[in-house]
């Protein structure tokens, strides 16, 4: 995956992100792993959206999570803006944060309810003395209020007050405080009413062109991740098993896990739904603590082979930009 | 139209708040046949789940209350029975299954004991032959293993297996009616997948009627007959689901359509509908939509307007429902 140049902003080598399973309370016995990313590589470059789309426990929000390093990392390396970030002590980290942000899922948890709007808005500017008075402060917080479709007048409230959406709007509105190049956008609709959400797709779109914003989009809807991403990269148990450019994994997915996630999503046309044969997986998504043998996906794949069982596919570039991880190609 | 198996007529269920009356669900009607499969779309807050509530009478009270209407169940009036003539429909003639299958099953019973509860109240089995019915219950929805798996505690399950738990147990008394209340909202794609056609499945081969109550113009689209769009406590289109997306003649509906991103067709942007849904406990004396509306007009901001029949079947609360449903 080296056809690249200078424009990518993130390299993301190899991660690995292991939660240790421990025993015992005085002499604690470390018995094994939760291997919730497993050795993940991609890159992403300036201005472009790539989404990461995968169901529950799959390791996407981890992959996030270390990225922006709220995760420590277990091995790999992550490359940002030219500077391998997974190794920086805490100390440094704070000058490379200034530039990467993130948006969460939930609306609800992830604004401190005993603060005001202001105040949630204007603390990284503080933390990382951008404005030097209180006055200039409250000038840029107004400012970013406007940005994301807010009113000036909602900065001394608390955010019990809003709506889910609304919400949304002050946790993408923190995000922007201070100017960052890169967001990762964890689920960041996935809470919302469908009538709001598409107002935060499109608000995240605006921002995008104005701001020259580089996102990496995290989502379980691949309608959703459809509709916003330049290139897609979908996981399964801890690990990439397709990746390609939006159109072509919509016309033409290759791994069958992909073709049944399509397949499972329902469209909103009653006479094309009868029509389309659907793909219905059988069996639950494997524990990441012993997951199986070979290809992780070969329990519950439809063309699976004897090999499945026994070697790991590679990720591979079976056409161009067009990676897949499976024993059929 | 006298052959409907549940007939609901002029609902309204009131939740008597501190900061005022919240009209949840008002003035909702509605008509179910035998083996129809009707789909209640809205956003939270638009009262579908309070509709299904009001059904099975499990609204709580206080704060809630059904204040009117008529829910008329082969022939008698739900509204008017008494708490243990309710008990025998409940869970019995007409079951439900809810959103949240983390936290709808009790997790110090094993399933087994869970689902045989129903049955041996409802249909008097000893408990042989009601552990018998469970192990059977378990194997239509599906769960491999189940005389084995029967004695385990719903930790030991996972989400979609335990939704398939609840649907075992909605359906064990072979109820004539379900009612599934986001049945896969907490699930994933893949499981959704499989929820959704099993319940088809059973419905086609024990010949329920299904109330879906979904936010997902998906699964309407992909399993329903009829479909209900509800906006702020009413109903505000009815028809068949071909002419709910092909023809929809509510504002609403069409800005509900249009604003879903779409895998089969990429837009450049979203038509989103703007603003909020209205607070339920100061909603306007005219068009609750009116705010949100693109086609409004000096008209939408004087009266509410009433559900009208834009063609035979097929019904809009707008009053440009006919011109709209043609513009579309």
């Amino acid at each position: 995956m080296n056809n690249y140049t200078d424009d990518v902003i993130l390299e993301v080598k190899n991660l690995k992100k292991y939660f240790p399973i421990k025993r015992g309370i005085v002499f604690s016995k470390h018995v094994g792993d939760v291997k919730a990313v497993d050795g993940v590589s991609f890159y992403i470059r300036k201005g472009e959206t790539l989404g990461l789309v995968g169901e529950s426990g799959c390791g996407k929000s981890t992959v996030a999570r270390t990225i922006i390093r709220l995760l420590d990392p277990t091995d790999g390396e992550i490359i940002f803006d030219g500077v391998d970030i997974s190794k920086l002590p805490y100390s440094s980290l704070r000058r490379i944060r200034r530039d990467m942000q993130i948006i969460f899922q939930d609306p609800y948890s992830s604004l401190n309810p005993r603060m005001t709007v202001s105040e949630i808005i204007g603390e990284p500017l503080q933390v990382h003395k951008i404005v030097s008075s209180s006055k200039e402060r409250e000038k840029r917080v107004q400012e970013l209020l406007e940005l994301v479709g807010l009113a000036p007048y909602h900065a001394t409230r608390y955010p019990h007050e809003f709506s889910g959406g609304q919400r949304q709007r002050i946790g993408i509105a923190r995000a922007l405080a201070l100017n960052p190049k890169f967001i990762v956008a964890d689920e960041p609709t996935s809470a919302l009413d469908v009538s709001i959400r598409s107002q935060i797709i499109n608000l995240l779109q605006d921002l995008q062109k104005e701001f020259k914003l580089t996102y990496l989009f995290i989502s379980h809807d691949l309608a959703v991740i459809r509709h916003i991403c330049d290139r897609i990269a979908v996981m399964y148990l801890g690990k990439i098993v397709e990746l390609s450019e939006n159109e072509d994994l919509y016309t033409s997915p290759l791994h069958p896990y992909t073709q049944a996630l399509l397949s499972a999503i329902p469209i909103p046309d009653p006479e094309l739904a009868e029509k389309r044969k659907k793909i219905v997986l059988t069996g639950d998504v494997p524990s990441p603590v012993n997951p199986p043998s070979g290809c992780r996906f070969h329990p519950r794949c439809p063309s699976a082979m004897d090999i499945c069982s026994k070697i790991e596919p590679e990720l591979k570039e079976i056409k161009p930009n067009h990676f897949v991880a499976c024993h059929l190609y | 139209m006298d052959d409907y198996l549940l007939e609901v007529k002029n609902l309204r269920t009131y939740f008597f708040t501190d900061e005022g009356i919240v009209k949840a669900v008002d003035d909702v009607s509605f008509g179910l046949k035998k083996g129809e499969s009707l789909g209640i779309v809205g956003e939270s807050g638009s009262g579908k789940s309070v509709t299904a509530l009001s059904i099975m009478r499990l609204i709580q009270d206080p704060p809630g209350k059904i204040i009117g209407g008529e829910i008329i169940f082969r022939g008698e009036d739900l509204l008017k029975k008494k708490e243990e003539e309710m008990r025998e429909v409940r869970g019995n003639k007409i079951s439900m299954v809810f959103q949240d299958p983390m936290t709808s099953l009790n997790p110090v019973f094993t399933i087994g004991d869970q689902i045989m509860e129903a049955i041996i109240l409802h249909q008097k089995l000893d408990k042989v032959s009601a552990r018998k019915k469970a192990i059977e219950m378990l194997e239509i929805v599906r769960i491999p293993e189940a005389s084995k798996r029967i004695d385990e505690y719903p930790h030991q399950f996972s989400g979609g297996m335990r939704q398939r738990v609840m649907i075992a147990m909605a359906l064990s008394c072979n109820p004539e009616i379900l009612i599934a209340d986001e049945p896969t909202t907490a699930l994933d794609v893949t499981i959704q997948a499989q929820i959704i056609e099993l319940i088809k499945q059973l419905q086609k081969d024990l010949g329920m009627s299904l109330i879906l109550i979904t936010h997902d113009m998906g699964i309407v689209a992909e399993s329903c007959q009829n479909v209900l769009v509800m906006y702020a406590g009413k109903v505000v289109e009815y028809a068949d689901v071909r002419t709910i997306f092909k023809k929809p003649s509510h504002p609403y509906t069409i800005g509900l359509l249009e604003s879903v991103p779409r895998l089969d067709v990429r837009k450049e942007r979203l038509k989103a509908i703007e603003g909020q849904p209205p607070d339920l406990v100061a909603l306007p004396n005219y068009c609750y939509y009116a705010e949100r509306c693109p086609y409004k007009t000096e008209r939408c901001l004087e009266e509410i307007p009433d559900l009208i029949e834009v063609e035979p079947g097929h019904y809009s609360r707008c009053l440009y429902a006919k011109e709209i449903g043609v513009k579309v």
